[in-house]
């Protein structure tokens, strides 16, 4: 029997807020065990002394000593989860430092999180399960070429989308919003059975993606469930040609964003954000319906405007919503609106998730949003550098399963 | 006898004190026997819920982290029900500890806002310090009602 992840747990305010079961729960879904390292009274007292960062909650100097024991060796874990209470500033600092002090320290996984009493197991599943999939799988994302003929499907929460691959090529693709999980699929897949030529029986593997990961992925046999940090990441690097070295990889997706710190094709520090709806593709799908015109004609349009001429800065979507349509009443262009969206979303997932990870050049930006040029370049704007949108990079999750699901080919 | 609550409500030696002179000590002992069980430097009370933190919003709005809403759901109605207060600054660790400075904050705010007697001490660091600071306790505890002498 396999053991089980040891992932230590650094945490302020979780057991006062009622999440521990959450976190507990979420652990035990995907095989895990996460636990508190040792520490003496000592170590909490001296915490922070060789770190650096004097606080003054007492449960704060407990975290700091706890990574320190991490990093020094004298606690041994397979991965971290850094938790504290959401609009806790100090706990911030602590919660960012610590990632970085952690990240640069060790070679441990690390993902950071700030909860409320309403996270639930659910929200914190995928973050764990690319923990244990980067404790657990190095073996498997250490793969760079595809082989052999494999279905890779992401079971988005806006779209499903298929991709198959022949030999390290891409033969086939299908795209289509998400409906019915499964019924979704079944057409995703005769879209792309059709492009290749393929009949269904020619697959050797398939891998599964996205939030119907386990229903689909259950329903059709898949030889990999695999959530979507480590697959998406996996795939950018793959699509981008940049599998050696750093990469940042950063999805904005219809219902949360991530944004990965590569190395060597492995992700080492992550976030996944959903809690705020003006930071997502879905703001752009409302943005494109209130234009008047189709998501794909949005980013050429947006090029087209300057953004700064409209005020438009909402963590809501519906505050987002009501200066588009106040910047429309008062008579601004459309393209100059376009291009305030773009910049809005862009500069929310700038503000909001790209401190919390080690920008690395090359940027790569993948899912359906990399389509929106207007995006991309606000966010090359923000990020002060070139932003890589690989061909295909719409179909990430999918590229990066049929990718690693040739590691299930049964050879001979 | 007067129900004294202490801070840091972690603290048995507090607890202690307050029960020698004929009192009842309110702090995280009482307030999480229900709820811990077992004792440690993290023991993590898991019976704590989500709807703790909700409870706390009596004391705090919304905005404040669900952490110092859920310890205010613990300490909240033992400061609204204490008589007397003792309050010990910039404790040692190993003296007590409630693991969260905006907690801490509020608590000895919603304290001092009670208009109830409170002594207000800074932890010791030397044996004359620590035999002055267990005299001043043992004044403040004898001049409650309803006390007794040790």
């Amino acid at each position: 029997m396999t053991p089980p992840v040891r992932i230590a747990l650094l945490a302020c305010g979780a057991e006062y807020s009622g999440v521990m079961p959450e976190i507990y729960e979420a652990a035990r879904q995907v095989e895990a065990e996460v636990f508190y390292p040792d520490v003496t009274l000592a170590d909490v007292r001296s915490a922070g002394r060789g770190f650096g960062l004097d606080v003054h909650s007492a449960d704060l100097k407990l975290m700091i000593a706890r990574a320190e024991a991490l990093v020094e060796g004298r606690a041994e874990a397979d991965a971290v989860f850094i938790a504290t209470c959401f609009r806790c500033a100090e706990a911030a600092i602590v919660r960012n430092e610590l990632r970085r002090y952690i990240h640069e320290g060790s070679r441990l996984p690390v993902v950071s999180y700030s909860f409320t009493e309403r996270t639930t197991a659910g929200t914190l599943l995928t973050r764990m399960e690319a923990l244990v999939t980067i404790a657990r799988r190095r073996a498997l994302l250490a793969r760079e070429r595809q082989e052999g003929i494999t279905l890779g499907l992401d079971s988005g929460s806006s779209t499903t989308k298929a991709i198959i691959m022949k030999d390290n090529e891409v033969i086939g693709t299908g795209w289509r919003p998400t409906t019915q999980v499964q019924q979704s699929a079944e057409e995703v897949i005769a879209l792309a059975l059709e492009e290749s030529g393929l009949r269904r029986s020619e697959i050797e593997a398939t891998g599964v993606t996205g939030y119907g990961r386990f229903l689909l992925g259950n329903a059709i046999g898949a030889d990999l469930i695999q959530e979507e940090l480590t697959v998406n990441s996996k795939g950018a690097v793959y699509l981008a040609d940049r599998q050696h070295g750093f990469a940042t990889v950063i999805d904005i997706g219809g219902m949360d964003n991530k944004a990965i710190t590569v190395q060597d094709g492995i992700p080492g520090v992550f976030t996944m954000g959903g809690i705020c709806a003006g930071a997502s593709g879905r703001f752009l799908e409302m943005t494109a319906k209130r234009l008047g015109i189709d998501i794909t004609e949005l980013g050429p349009l947006a090029m087209k405007g300057m953004g700064r001429n409209v005020p438009m800065n909402s963590y809501c979507i519906v505050f987002g919503t009501q200066s588009l349509v106040n910047a429309l009443a008062a008579g601004n262009s459309p393209e100059d609106v376009a291009a305030a969206a773009c910049h809005s979303v862009a500069e929310q997932v700038y503000e909001q998730q790209l401190q919390e990870v080690d920008i690395r050049e090359p940027v790569i930006m993948v899912g359906g949003t990399s389509l929106i040029s207007g995006l991309v370049h606000a966010m090359g704007e923000l990020l002060q550098t070139g932003v890589v949108v690989p061909r295909h990079s719409q179909f990430i999750g999918a590229v990066g399963s049929a990718l690693l699901a040739s590691g299930f080919i049964r050879k001979g | 006898m007067a129900k004294v609550f202490i801070y840091p409500g972690t603290s048995l030696i507090l607890s202690d004190l307050v029960s020698r002179f004929g009192h009842r000590p309110l702090g995280s002992a009482l307030s999480v026997r229900e709820k811990v069980q077992t004792a440690g430097l993290d023991s993590p009370p898991l019976q704590i819920t989500s709807e703790d933190p909700k409870k706390g919003l009596r004391f705090a709005a919304v905005e404040v982290p669900s952490g110092v809403r859920g310890r205010m759901s613990l300490f909240g109605p033992q400061i609204e029900e204490a008589d007397a207060g003792i309050i010990i600054q910039d404790a040692d660790l190993a003296f007590g500890c409630m693991g969260c400075a905006r907690t801490n904050e509020l608590v000895r705010f919603l304290l001092h806002r009670r208009g109830i007697p409170i002594l207000e001490l800074t932890y010791p660091h030397s044996d004359e310090e620590g035999v002055r600071f267990v005299a001043a306790i043992r004044e403040f505890l004898s001049s409650l009602a309803g006390g007794a002498s040790a």
